[in-house]
Formats: structure tokens, C-alpha cells, sequence
């Protein structure tokens, strides 16, 4: 049995240790927005925070992050700038990839609340889209970041 | 458009509860399948199904029951779009809802339930425009008859009706119950499409929250109490035979049920998914054989090539090819070749199914329910008003979700165990086993005047058919249109032109990707153009527009999008622009590429892409716009990166990391101009693809000099040809 906090929620999870993250979200605690893509940690499908920091859960296994806080799409507020640039920006197509890209970018702004393009560009560019919505993804950033106050 | 209805009854009315709807849709496992019908489900009170496609609730709620899948190309929200405004709803009542599989949902003109072919919204208008008139007429119907007066004096709009006389007002959902009990109207005035409100405007997205949120449902994403999770061990190479593997499941870990064999493939069955892949490693299959063992890229490769030596079958035969060539001034012979491709969509092919005696339930992110329904009928021996497929939204499609090999696998192993069952493909079981975009090659032969003006032009083209296998039938007298489209229906007007096609046959699988035949056949058209206008030593923009004036949807495109890129204007050095254009869906686009090459690395950096898209009457324009930018990306990142690896009979590319993919750091900026000239209706999701890679490699043979004739173009590639000249 391993204890996990995820979304500021306390979890039980009876699986081995070294199952991956991924699968103890998706099957075990039903939270499904964490997709499946790769499994190699290339795609970046993923993507979840592990105490603030983006991670592929694919390749994390779950008895590596108890003690940890784990946030996933589901955890970000819907009030969160980015969720809100998104919608604002109408980033998604088919939208599988997306809870990953959002991951990787509320990390991105929480590090770095105003980053130039070349920095959104090198945090993003490990997150596959195969819809092409790069354009959209670099706007609504740049569209959350000036929300952020403070500088 | 063609202004076919669907062969039943669409327009019948049903009453609250007992609408086609659902009785098809609303069997055992729909609460857990889907968000939206969880909330109808949470809805009992009175929703009216005023035809099949649309029903209305006593608050209000307008739901359109949309028979397309919903793969990130905005369908959902167009055809809503085109439902609300015929229906004077207000947009904020709509909700959309897959619609059931079930010959009444069939595409009207394909008459089977397919998305594809950048079809919906041009198959859909009319009837969905028809069916929502209808609905406002009984609308309208209702509230006259609610307050005794004549309909001629009442108003739809914004889903209210008004009396204007008194000025009484009464919503949709406080007639829905009267209106489902009137007359259906069997030929209700249509609105004047100068009163739309809905169609022509951008509006967000329908399913954009969703997929922001993380509640949007996938495939990947169904599960319900009870089910079981299956992962699968597929042969290695085409056509191999399963011969033996450890079927003992006590050996094969804890959780672990069932192993059951499924074709030359075997699932093993386990508690959660991990377990099932992690057993999967035991399983220890062997095979035997193979359709060509030794079977690799440059084996293939060669079988393509050497079709273009063999007689073709002649698709256009136009003036005399053969003497026009001989008498010309100079003649251009070009080769290009293009790769296999793979679709590589992130949803990694997937299904859920449950087999029972008197039913059988798929869920599964499909682009063909009626190939689902076919192959589950086949299985359990069902009639198919016993299968229910539960579409969910399709995490890329591409027209990689056409095939149904996932979908069989889960109902036979549903079929076999007697559980639910969820079956999941890995990534590299997606790679490995995916219907490819054929590679192939095409020899080309132009020939020129003394001023340069083109007068022949010879295209033979070396191709593994799709369609052979999916639909024969569309192989008229040797010809498989998706082999040569894009060539032999060339808007340039040529006057000896002959169009010559070679079907190779190989044991890859192939199947309909992004655009098809055009996503190849752009390439080599676009490319040559380009290359007799250099021979000819004439603007590449001139020489195209002379060869389509009697093309007036190619010229304008065309000439638009050069004013916008500033064709002639000035550029810094190592930097070129290069142009393409080209007609597919029944949409015109062109383009202009600007790129700058570093000799040194042979990186290709593409600065901007201008496109210039008319697809006639547009529904949702900033949807437009969005598909250019993402065609124009998967083109490119299929020009720079793309190309599926063979070896020892089967498929070496297994994986993102050996099939790479365009990331943020190489994505252009893209600028798209909707051009609207009074064309007709043409689609948007295929149509930006094809000119995207000719447009490129003119761009860089603009800034560098050399001409790059195989995809894609690598850095290693464009080193060498840069070192050679």
C-alpha cells in the first residue's frame, strides 16, 4: 500500500511500488486526464508536477513520489491564468495531449512568470502535438503571462 | 453540394422518452461512458426529440446529435453552428452529443457513418439545415397553437418565440413537449443565408472546456466496475504466424486472468493495464514466417522505384505527349520520392467492449462506426441492432481511426472471456501496426518552348493502392483515384498532358492519412512547377498564373497570397520564399514559405508560412484557421522529420524518439487569409497538407540553390547537397 497526495487530496494506493505513476492515476484513482502517449517519457502526454516540477509520470514510479505533493490537470484551478488563456486562445484540436501541455506551462509561468519566447520555447518543446498547435500554445503563454502580476 | 437526405425518415417526430435516440443510445454503460450523456441521464424531465438529430429540454437545452467524430478538426461545433442558427436557438442552449450508430446517422452521400475526406460539413449542411427548420416551424407551430393565434404572426429567435402583436414570449423549453406532438413539416422554409447569425462567426469551441479541464473522454478513457484491462503481443513482420506461447496465466504474475489467442496476435487479461504489459513479457510468443522476411526501407524502396519501369495504366491522356516532348526546345525530367508515413496521432489506438448474449457495447474513438458495427457483427454473430457503438472523442485521427483492427481484437477477447474488456495498444503497438501512408515515387517530363512556355508534361507515378483493399470498387479500369489525385486533375492547363500510374504491390499495410494521394502527389507537382519555371527562367509566380487563367479559384489564391507574403520583396541573404498551391476537398490553397538554411548545420529554419485558403462558404472561421495552422505544421513536420524505417519484414520506427515529430522550437509562424469569392463549398481538414512540403523545398532551392526531390529533407541531406555544389 502506498500513500499518495495528489491535488492536495490524501490517497491509498495497493500497488507495487514501481508501477508508474500514470497508471495508479488513471486506473487505480480514476483521475483519466493524465493521458498515455509514449510511455517512454518522450511525449510528454503525461506530464504532471511532483512538488512544482514537471515530471512524465510514465516513467515516475508511484512509490517515488509519497511524501511528495502531486498535481494534476485536474488540480489546476480553473481559474489558473493558463487554463483560462487556453480557452481564451481555443488551444486545442483533438486535445489528448493537451492536460500535458497545460502541465508543462503552469510550471513553466510558476518558475518563471514572464518568460521570453526562446524560454517557453525551450520549456515547451519536449511536449508533442501532432494537431499542430504550437502557435496557439506559444500565445496563450505569452496571454497568461501577462496576467501574472509582478515582474 | 449535393442535396441528398438521409434514406430514412429523419424528419419523423418522436415523442419525450421514447425517441430513436434513446433506445439506441442509453443501453447499459452510457453513464460511465460519457460526461454529456451523464448529464442527460441526470435530466430525466421531458427532453423532446423533435427529430433525430436534435432535442430539446424543458430548460432549454438544445442538444444536436452529431453523427460525425469530433478528432480536433471543430465538428462538433460546426455542425451545432449550422443547427442553432437554422433553429433560432442562442448558441448558449447548445449542447452536442455523439450520436448513436445507427443507419438513420449514416453520411448522405457516403450513406455509412464515416468521418473523412473533409466531408462532414459539406455532407451535413443541408440536411441538418432542413431538420433544424423544421424544428422552428414546430416550434413556432406550438406557441401559435398555445395561444390560439395564427403561426404567421409569430417570430423565432434566440429560443424564444414571439407573438408580435402582443408581444408574448415563449421559450423552447416551455414548448418543447407541445411542439414534439406536431406535424413534421416535410419542406420548412430555410432561413436566407443573409440572416445567419451563428454560421460565418468565429465561436469558441464546444468541446475546448473539456479538453482544458481534463474531463474530456477518450477512448483511452471509458472504464466501468468489473472490466478488465488486455494488452496484446502482435508479430513482428507482415504476415507472420503465431506458432506457440505460454498460455499457463499462474505464471504470468498476480492479477493476470486470461490469456486468449486473437488471430496471430495474443492478449493477455489482467487487473490493471501495467500488469497486462508486464505479463505481456512472459508470454514468450514465437512465430514463423512472414509475408517478406528480409523485407526493409531500401527493399521497398527499390519495389517502387523499379514500378516506374514497368507500363502503366493511363489515367489523362490530353493533345500528344510523345511528339510535343520530342519537339520541344528542352525538356526537364524530374524524380521524386516520398516515404512511408505514419499517422502517430498521441491517443495510442484503444477499445473497450463487452460482449453479451443478446448485445455487444464498443466504446471506442473511432472514425468509422459502421466498420465497428461490420466487424462486430461478424464476431459475436449479432444482428447489428444489437451492437452499440459509444463514439468519444478521438485523440487524432488523421484517418488513422478508419481502421477497426483494435476494435476486433477487444470484441473477440470481450467474446472469449465474457467480461468487459479494455483493450489497449502500446505506442510502439501503434507504430508497429498502423495502415501507412504508401511511399512512393513519380518520373516526371516537362517540356518547354523557345520562350519558355510549358507544352508537355509526362507523370508517371509508382504507388501501393489504399483503396485496393478498403474500397475495390473504387479501382475503375485499372485507375485508383487516390493514386493519382492531385495530378491528373491538375487546374493547370496543359496541352499534352498524359497521367500513367503503376500500382506496386508490397506487404506493408497501407491506409488513408491526412489528405491521401495529395498529401504525396502536391509534392511532385509543386516541386516540378517550380523547376520548369527556373529552366524556363521565369517567376515561379508568373509561370503558374499564366497556366490558370481559366482557373479562377487557383489564380486568386494564388495571387493573393504572394501579395500578402511580398512575393518580390526584398530578402536577406540565405533566406528564399518559396510557393505552392494546390486544389483538393474542394478547397483552393496556396502558399508561401520563407526559409533560411544554415550551410553549416544544414538546419532548414522556416521563418513563415502565409497561407491563402478559400473553401467557399465558411461556418466557423476561426476552425479554418486553425486546421491551415495544423496541416500546415503535420506537413511540415512530415517534409522535415517524417519517415516510418523497415526492417527484417516488419516496422523499426517504434517509437517518438525514432519517429520523430515536429516540436515547438521548428513550428513557423503561420498567417491564414480566408478568402471568400463566392466558391463553392469545399472542406477544411485535408486541403492546407498538400502544398505545404513543395512550398518548402522551393523555399530553401530559393535560398540555397539546390532542389531537394526526396522527403524529408535532413539536415545531413541538405550538408550534402550543399558540400557538393
Amino acid at each position: 500500500m502506498i500513500a499518495l497526495r495528489i491535488n492536495g487530496k490524501g490517497y491509498q494506493a495497493d500497488v507495487p511500488p514501481d508501477t508508474p505513476l500514470l497508471w495508479v492515476l488513471r486506473d487505480c484513482l480514476n483521475l483519466t486526464g493524465t493521458k498515455f502517449g509514449c510511455g517512454k517519457g518522450i511525449c510528454g502526454s503525461c506530464t504532471v508536477l511532483v512538488d512544482g516540477e514537471a515530471s512524465r509520470s510514465c516513467r515516475t514510479p508511484a512509490g517515488s513520489v509519497q511524501g511528495k505533493e502531486v498535481t494534476t490537470i485536474e488540480g489546476v484551478p480553473e481559474d489558473h491564468p493558463i487554463k483560462k488563456a487556453w480557452i481564451e486562445e481555443q488551444v486545442p484540436q483533438c486535445g489528448y495531449c493537451q492536460p500535458g501541455q497545460i502541465l508543462q506551462a503552469v510550471e513553466l509561468l510558476a518558475k518563471d512568470p514572464h518568460p521570453s519566447e526562446e524560454k517557453i520555447v525551450k520549456a515547451m518543446d519536449g511536449v508533442l502535438c501532432r494537431c499542430g498547435t504550437y502557435s496557439r500554445i506559444k500565445r496563450a503563454i505569452i496571454r497568461a503571462s501577462s496576467e501574472v502580476k509582478g515582474k | 453540394m449535393k442535396e441528398n437526405m438521409p434514406r430514412r425518415d429523419f424528419l419523423k417526430a418522436s415523442l419525450c422518452g421514447t425517441g430513436l435516440t434513446l433506445a439506441a443510445g442509453m443501453g447499459g454503460f452510457a453513464n460511465q461512458s460519457s460526461a454529456e450523456t451523464e448529464k442527460v441521464a441526470a435530466d430525466p424531465s421531458g427532453s423532446c426529440h423533435l427529430n433525430i438529430w436534435i432535442r430539446v429540454s424543458q430548460d432549454n437545452a438544445v442538444t444536436v446529435l452529431v453523427p460525425k467524430s469530433e478528432m480536433g478538426q471543430g465538428v462538433h461545433t460546426a455542425l451545432a453552428m449550422i443547427v442553432a442558427d437554422e433553429l433560432e436557438a442562442a448558441w448558449q442552449d447548445i449542447r452536442v452529443e455523439a450520436a448513436p450508430t445507427r443507419d438513420e446517422y449514416c453520411d448522405p452521400v457516403f450513406e455509412t457513418q464515416l468521418t473523412g475526406g473533409s466531408t462532414s460539413v459539406r455532407h451535413m449542411f443541408s440536411p441538418l439545415r432542413k431538420a433544424a427548420a423544421a424544428a422552428r416551424e414546430m416550434l413556432l407551430a406550438a406557441a401559435a397553437e398555445q395561444w390560439k393565434v395564427p403561426a404567421a404572426q409569430c417570430t423565432a429567435s434566440a429560443g424564444s418565440v414571439k407573438h408580435v402583436p402582443t408581444g408574448r414570449v415563449l421559450k423552447y423549453g416551455e414548448l418543447c413537449t407541445r411542439a414534439a406532438g406536431i406535424q413534421v413539416p416535410q419542406d420548412p422554409p430555410l432561413k436566407n443565408n443573409a440572416a445567419f447569425k451563428i454560421i460565418g462567426n468565429s465561436t469558441p469551441r464546444l468541446d475546448v472546456p473539456a479538453k482544458v479541464n481534463g474531463t474530456a473522454v477518450f477512448g483511452m478513457d471509458v472504464s466501468f466496475p468489473g472490466m478488465v484491462y488486455a494488452a496484446v503481443v502482435k508479430p513482428p513482420r507482415f504476415g507472420a504466424e503465431l506458432v506457440s506461447y505460454e498460455d499457463a496465466t499462474t505464471s504470468l504474475g498476480t492479477g493476470v486472468h486470461d490469456v486468449v489467442r486473437v488471430g496471430e496476435s495474443v492478449a493477455v487479461c489482467a487487473d490493471s493495464f501495467h500488469s497486462a504489459l508486464e505479463a505481456r513479457e512472459s508470454l514468450k510468443a514465437k512465430w514463423d514466417g512472414g509475408t517478406q522476411t528480409d523485407l526493409d526501407t531500401s527493399g521497398l524502396e527499390k519495389l517502387l522505384s523499379e514500378g516506374l519501369s514497368q507500363p502503366g495504366v493511363t489515367a489523362r491522356n490530353d493533345g500528344d505527349v510523345t511528339a510535343a516532348l520530342e519537339s520541344a526546345s528542352r525538356v526537364i525530367t524530374a524524380r521524386y520520392e516520398l516515404p512511408y508515413l505514419a499517422h502517430a496521432a498521441l491517443e495510442p489506438k484503444n477499445c473497450t467492449a463487452f460482449v453479451q448474449k443478446d448485445r455487444c457495447d464498443v466504446w471506442c474513438s473511432t472514425q468509422y462506426q459502421s466498420a465497428v458495427v461490420g466487424v462486430a457483427v461478424k464476431e459475436t454473430g449479432l444482428s447489428k441492432d444489437h451492437v452499440y457503438v459509444h463514439t468519444t472523442f478521438v485523440g487524432g485521427g488523421f484517418g488513422g481511426r478508419t481502421e477497426v483492427e483494435v476494435e476486433r481484437d477487444a470484441i473477440r477477447v470481450s467474446k472469449a472471456i465474457g467480461k468487459p474488456v479494455k483493450l489497449i495498444w502500446t505506442r510502439e503497438d501503434d507504430f508497429a501496426h498502423d495502415f501507412y501512408r504508401p511511399g512512393s515515387c513519380c518520373l516526371v517530363r516537362g517540356g518547354l518552348d523557345a520562350v519558355g512556355n510549358l507544352v508537355a508534361w509526362s507523370h508517371k507515378v509508382a504507388v501501393q493502392s489504399i483503396v485496393k483493399r478498403v474500397f475495390p470498387g473504387m479501382i475503375q479500369l485499372g485507375i485508383d483515384p487516390s493514386a493519382v489525385e492531385g495530378i491528373f486533375d491538375t487546374e493547370y492547363a496543359i496541352r499534352n498532358f498524359r497521367v500513367e500510374q503503376v500500382l506496386v504491390d508490397t506487404p506493408v499495410p497501407v491506409g488513408f492519412w491526412r489528405s491521401v494521394g495529395h498529401s504525396g502527389n502536391a509534392f511532385a507537382v509543386e516541386s516540378f512547377v517550380d523547376e520548369l519555371a527556373h529552366a524556363a527562367g521565369k517567376d515561379p509566380l508568373e509561370f503558374r498564373l499564366n497556366m490558370l487563367k481559366k482557373r479562377p479559384g487557383a489564380y486568386r489564391v494564388l495571387q493573393r497570397v504572394a501579395e500578402m507574403a511580398g512575393w518580390n520583396g526584398p530578402l536577406s541573404r540565405g533566406t528564399g520564399r518559396g510557393l505552392a498551391r494546390h486544389y483538393s476537398f474542394g478547397t483552393h490553397v496556396a502558399l508561401v514559405a520563407e526559409v533560411s538554411v544554415d550551410r553549416q548545420t544544414g538546419m532548414i529554419k522556416v521563418e513563415r508560412f502565409v497561407c491563402v485558403v478559400d473553401c467557399g462558404p465558411v461556418v466557423n472561421p476561426d476552425n479554418v484557421v486553425a486546421q491551415m495552422e495544423g496541416a500546415i505544421l503535420m506537413g511540415l513536420s512530415a517534409a522535415l522529420k517524417e519517415k516510418v524505417e523497415f526492417a527484417q519484414g516488419g516496422v523499426q520506427s517504434l517509437n517518438y524518439d525514432d519517429y520523430e515529430l515536429l516540436t515547438m522550437s521548428r513550428a513557423p509562424r503561420i498567417e491564414v487569409y480566408i478568402m471568400q469569392s463566392g466558391e463553392k463549398q469545399g472542406g477544411i481538414g485535408e486541403p492546407g497538407l498538400p502544398p505545404v512540403a513543395p512550398a518548402l523545398a522551393n523555399a530553401v532551392f530559393a535560398a540555397t540553390g539546390a532542389r531537394f526531390r526526396r522527403l524529408p529533407i535532413s539536415p545531413a541531406d541538405v550538408r550534402q547537397a550543399l558540400g557538393a555544389s
